[in-house]
């Protein structure tokens, strides 16, 4: 079941620079561990590590949070489109 | 005297050198300023600190820039002002206002920007910008006049004219952005991955966040170099919270003060609550919203540091509430006609969620509660449009005037 996987510009050196991947996968957790095993490296930066995804890093299945479904237990469908985007820090007071 | 270290991530901790830089390259976590604690120590004393000129620099060791040539316009050391009057009547023994309209401004924003500029001309920048809900841009203009920078200056297109007015008059390059505060702030983002510039809360955040801290060290310092029982700190991103908290921490770790109790508590407008949500139905996540409220300073709907205002909401034993409109009208009416302060909208927040937390038995009759007012209501005057009594107009005779004394008698 392929799902497409968006990826941030601060992780492509470990994509050889490609923007977006295909990758076999049931579930968020599964999406994590098949990156890891086409592109070593990549989950440590994503989870920390209990596996859990990082506080900074939003990931987002058709354009919803994935925080608000099941988070890494969220179930994924060929043709899903997972962005992996880093939240960024501003606001004011 | 440099006490600053390295930037820190605060997710994984790793070091970065102490540059233009907000994000950890690692795990994407914000970074924050180190500092060398025993360097601090052995340089401050309450007396050192009492003989300085009554402005914020007067901490500058625990702050990360040139405490010896800022870019200053004498910002901070503002009123703590006891508040007995509001405290009778809400029941709380001993309560006072931190009136931070008494800055060069008339907001805190003057603290940080402060930091900021002074931070941006070493790093060697020659534009400061920003994105904002008017506070911040007033600030950033006028600092950035002072240091004789360029500036450009992002703003939502539905602000209170005050704060645009109160921008404009420095001359900066203003932009009106057709959006909220998070599209603003999420154009700036993109701006500053393009163009070489300081942006306050972006770039350079590390740095201005910490102006925050000046907050908590007057306080303490003002009430005789006691920690205050309770803090009640309006919330936006929540960083002016947690710095309030490391403040007070800083000053036990470096001795100025013993025995840190205080409990932290955040407020928050109903109709850009986030953070206040978060903690009242107990989760560490949260659902970013479309702000919809008066308090418009408050209105950012995706909180940058949510999850630590809440984390030092939970740790120091405080609590957070958030409250409507019409609430936030009659908490700046009640501050105002018992205190003498015309606080701004985000002031309203503070005084009703004030009186919301003593209702709920959250801040306890006891506790020395200091409640902080970030910004003056002259900038927010829309929010009172038809909410004030009415004002009679009279001929200049006597009898007109006793006549008129029945619209008094009827309020």
């Amino acid at each position: 079941m392929p799902v497409k996987v968006l990826i941030p510009t601060p992780l492509r050196n470990l994509t050889g620079n490609a923007a977006e991947v295909a990758v076999d996968a049931k579930d968020v957790a599964g999406m994590l561990s098949a990156l890891e095993g086409a592109h070593p490296g990549i989950k440590e930066r994503l989870c920390d590590d209990s596996g859990k995804l990082r506080r900074f890093v939003n990931v987002y299945l058709n354009e919803e949070d994935i925080r608000f479904m099941q988070a890494e237990a969220t179930a994924l469908k060929d043709g899903d489109e997972v962005s992996i985007v880093p939240a960024i820090a501003g606001g004011s007071r | 005297m440099s006490t600053s270290k390295a930037l820190k991530c605060r997710e994984c901790g790793k070091e970065y050198p102490l540059l233009a830089k907000y994000v950890c390259e690692f795990c994407f976590g914000p970074l924050e300023v180190a500092y060398d604690y025993a360097k601090i120590k052995k340089a401050v004393t309450r007396e050192k600190i009492e003989k300085r000129a009554p402005t914020m620099w007067r901490y500058r060791e625990y702050l990360p820039a040139d405490g010896e040539n800022p870019v200053t316009l004498q910002e901070g050391f503002t009123p703590l002002i006891r508040a007995k009057n509001l405290g009778d009547l809400l029941g709380i023994k001993e309560l006072y206002i931190k009136n931070d309209c008494a800055n060069p401004t008339h907001s805190f924003k003057d603290r940080v920007v402060s930091v900021a500029v002074t931070k941006a001309l070493e790093l060697g920048f020659d534009t400061i910008s920003c994105a904002s809900t008017g506070n911040l841009a007033n600030a950033v203009s006028a600092y950035g006049a002072k240091a004789g920078m360029k500036r450009y200056v992002f703003i939502p297109s539905n602000l209170e004219a005050g704060k645009v007015v109160a921008s404009k008059v420095y001359e900066p390059r203003l932009v009106k952005v057709e959006g909220n505060y998070d599209e603003v702030n999420r154009l700036c983002s993109e701006i500053a991955g393009k163009y070489n510039w300081a942006f306050v809360n972006i770039n350079v955040r590390p740095y201005y966040a910490e102006g925050s801290k000046t907050l908590g060290f007057e306080v303490a310092e003002q009430l005789g170099w006691r920690a205050p029982d309770h803090v009640v700190v309006p919330m936006a991103s929540g960083s002016l919270l947690t710095k309030v908290w490391k403040a007070l921490k800083e000053f036990e770790k470096t001795g100025l003060l013993e025995g840190v109790h205080t409990r932290v508590s955040g407020a928050q407008a109903l109709g850009c609550s986030p953070i206040a949500t978060a903690y009242l139905e107990g989760t560490d996540t949260f659902r970013p919203v479309k702000p919809d409220t008066i308090a418009k300073s408050l209105a950012i709907g995706n909180p940058a540091d949510g999850y630590y205002a809440l984390q030092t909401i939970k740790e120091s034993g405080g609590a957070a509430d958030c409250v409507t409109d019409e609430e936030i009208v009659e908490g700046i009416k009640l501050l105002a006609s018992t205190e003498g302060i015309f606080a701004e909208t985000a002031g309203g927040v503070t005084i009703a969620t004030l009186k919301k937390l003593v209702e709920k038995g959250k801040i306890k009759k006891n506790e020395v509660t200091v409640a902080y007012i970030t910004g003056t209501g002259l900038k927010t005057q829309e929010a009172l449009q038809g909410q004030l009594s009415e004002t009679p107009t009279i001929k200049p005779n006597l009898a007109a005037f006793e006549a008129s004394q029945k619209t008094f008698a009827k309020a």
